[in-house]
């Protein structure tokens, strides 16, 4: 029963995540654009057992409205043991190799304005000597790929912040959880055809709240992209570079 | 825009179709080409085409899965269309709510239980799922959305009940369950030789016994035709002695390269079913395991192989019931074909809501048979001259082949429910009981006259 904040909590992986986090009696800040979507989603925890909730609707885009909506959190609910960051937008790859300007945006939503977060969630956890941070990053952030690479340079630059920022909590018991999910089958990848690679949002919000508990650094969900992102990153570029991805 | 292949439980029509859904019911009706129809399609339970529409689009709607309210004292819950009535139970089963109405399956949505007016083995004390529902949200593709009950837009409620997702997509809808003791279930099993002894169990027991049902030996013929075995239970008072009887979930991995169930195996396992020892007499059993014993194996249907299974369901009204099932076991039996899953209920006078609500009072059998072609389809059309002479019908939830004259013979009132169809909206089934469209494997729809 932990004080959980939630930011992207409208996203589908987040939403199943947080039906797991309401029925083991978690409280819940949850944060995101959709102000009516989140007033349903807090109706549906509650049923299901969320014994305090409160949403506030921000755009993540928006740093000046960071450090005030975490204290509004941290007021809420006392003291906030898990951060979880979910949101995140798929960028039009064709679209961006022709406009720098969608280019630079989402690169500032899926990259800058997490690192932004991090700073902040970070020092004020770091103050407590306590909590736990975890990210939605993906394994496109493992290597960059022809057809994917402004959102996957994004992601590559969350993992590797990440990475960083759990050596320097370590100390003070903070616990930095990276999350790599594969494809999942969301609204967000609703374009997509889907095969046997791919995942339902509640298979992959399993392991994050077992991954949570586990205290566990970097998890491939599901397990099976660990090895298919290991051989990914072993190949040779020169090889790397002929292949279809 | 995507597509994918989707078919329904009986693995009969597979095609592939254009996806859309909904990520909140307070979006807007899709906007789909014009000329194109499209059908809400919950978790894909039906056996046959009453959830696919080949050649059109589908409304996926387990998406919409939130709760909205838990009326803990009155035992009303509120949710969108595409939860689980096993998402359902889980809620509220520890609060002491039940369902009022349960399938063989906890694996449909709400919308489909209401679309299909559903029933279970209560049926001759509840009546069907529609009976309980006590209001829902009807959106129009014109965007138009209609509250619906027994008392607003009640010629909407009595359309959309049974009415096969053809009205409107249902986005959320409100329940009135019923109080349980526990999460148990006293159930007591009684061997019956033959059909008569059926009859009169299913008669002394309906008072004391809130569910019945019987599983019928599909083979036995002569003096033991329609022998089997007679369940009969309530909802138990004492708490189970071990709560955390949770069932063994196994999977069927893959679709069998050619049909399991066949006329060695069926003979085998019938005989070992109904004399097997200790089936008989009273126990306590978890409510999963009494109402939803197939839940427990995931993909059951692909035991059927590749060409996938029929369900036969039919409802005998009347005076005739015992003699005209008699006719349709003994037609069967002497097929030879069939399968385990065969179902005797006999269901009570109370009223369906639904224009198109498929029970009535009389005796309801329901059997498998896997797909052989012409060979099953000859047996098909023999079953239903005796069902059509019996003044009884056959349950579109279930049905891929029923020709349109018998649907449009025995539910009288499709001329008054067509009214009510969406303009957009159509279905597999819809059009062939209508228009006599059949539509093969993997093909394009064909206009053939049935």
């Amino acid at each position: 029963m932990s004080r959980t904040l939630i930011i992207g909590a409208t996203s589908a992986i987040a939403e199943a995540t947080q039906r797991l986090l309401a029925a083991r009696g978690d409280a819940l800040y949850l944060v995101g654009r959709n102000e009516q979507m989140l007033a349903e989603i807090a109706a549906d925890l509650t049923v299901r057992g969320c014994p305090r909730i409160a949403a506030e609707a921000l755009d993540a885009n928006d740093l000046s409205g960071h450090e005030a909506m975490l204290e509004r959190a941290e007021g809420f609910l006392g003291a906030i043991d898990i951060a979880l960051i979910a949101y995140g937008t798929l960028p039009d790859q064709k679209r961006c190799e022709s406009s720098v300007e969608l280019t630079v945006r989402e690169l500032h939503t899926n990259a800058i304005s997490v690192v932004a977060l991090l700073t902040r969630l970070a020092n004020r956890m770091e103050q407590r000597r306590a909590g736990t941070i975890a990210v939605i990053s993906s394994v496109a952030g493992d290597r960059g790929r022809g057809s994917n690479y402004v959102y996957g340079s994004a992601k590559a630059l969350v993992t590797i912040f990440l990475s960083g920022l759990r050596q320097r909590l370590r100390p003070c018991g903070v616990a930095v959880l990276t999350i790599k999910p594969g494809f999942v089958d969301t609204p967000m990848t609703a374009a997509f055809r889907k095969g046997v690679l791919w995942a339902k949002p509640d298979r992959i919000a399993h392991s994050i709240v077992r991954a949570l508990e586990g205290r566990r650094t970097t998890v491939y969900l599901p397990w099976f992209w660990r090895p298919i992102m290991f051989v990914i990153r072993a190949l040779p570029e020169s090889l790397f570079l002929r292949l279809p991805l | 825009m995507v597509s994918q292949s989707v078919s329904s439980w009986g693995n009969l029509i597979r095609s592939s179709y254009v996806l859309y859904g909904l990520r909140s019911r307070y979006d807007g009706f899709p906007a789909i080409p014009v000329g194109s129809t499209i059908l809400p399609h919950g978790n894909g339970r039906s056996y046959g085409d009453s959830c696919l529409n080949p050649g059109g689009a589908l409304l996926l709607t387990r998406s919409l899965d939130r709760f909205i309210a838990f009326d803990r004292d009155a035992g009303v819950i509120t949710c969108e269309a595409g939860v689980l009535l096993a998402d359902i139970l889980r809620l509220t089963v520890p609060s002491g709510w039940f369902l009022a109405v349960v399938p063989g399956t906890s694996a449909v949505t709400v919308g489909g239980a209401i679309a299909n007016d559903v029933h279970g083995k209560n049926h001759h004390r509840a009546g069907t799922f529609g009976r309980h529902v006590r209001q829902f949200e009807l959106l129009r593709s014109d965007g138009r959305r209609l509250t619906c009950s027994p008392e607003t837009n009640a010629d909407w409620f009595g359309a959309t009940i049974g009415g096969l997702g053809l009205t409107g997509l249902i986005t959320y809808a409100q329940l009135q369950l019923r109080r349980i003791p526990g999460a148990g279930m006293g159930l007591e099993v009684i061997r019956f030789a033959n059909l008569d002894e059926f009859f009169r169990l299913s008669e002394v027991s309906d008072q004391d016994f809130e569910y019945t049902v019987a599983w019928v030996d599909c083979l036995s013929r002569g003096k033991s035709l329609g022998r089997g075995l007679f369940e009969r239970a309530n909802h138990s008072a004492s708490p189970m002695k071990h709560p955390k009887l949770r069932m063994r979930h196994v999977a069927v991995p893959f679709t069998a390269p050619f049909s399991l169930v066949n006329t060695a195996t069926l003979r085998l396992f019938n005989f070992l079913y109904y004399h097997r020892p200790g089936a008989t007499g009273r126990r306590r059993e978890s409510f999963q395991s009494f109402f939803f014993p197939l839940d427990s194996v995931a993909n059951w249907n692909r035991l059927y192989g590749p060409r996938g299974f029929y369900q036969y369901q039919c409802v005998i009204p009347g005076q005739s019931g015992p003699q005209m099932t008699a006719r349709l076991l003994e037609k069967i039996a002497r097929s030879g074909q069939g399968s385990f899953l065969a179902v005797l209920k006999q269901f009570g006078s109370l009223t369906s809501p639904g224009m198109l609500s498929f029970p009535r009072c009389g005796v309801t059998l329901a059997l498998d048979f896997p797909n052989r072609g012409a060979r099953i389809e000859r047996l098909f059309r023999e079953l239903d001259e005796i069902v059509a002479v019996a003044g009884g019908r056959l349950y579109p939830a279930k049905d891929a082949r029923m020709p349109g004259e018998l649907f449009r013979d025995t539910y009288l009132r499709w001329g008054e429910f067509e009214r009510y169809v969406d303009p957009i909206f159509s279905s597999g089934f819809w059009r062939r009981v209508t228009q006599g469209e059949v539509v093969r494997n993997g093909g394009a729809p064909a206009a053939e006259r049935a």
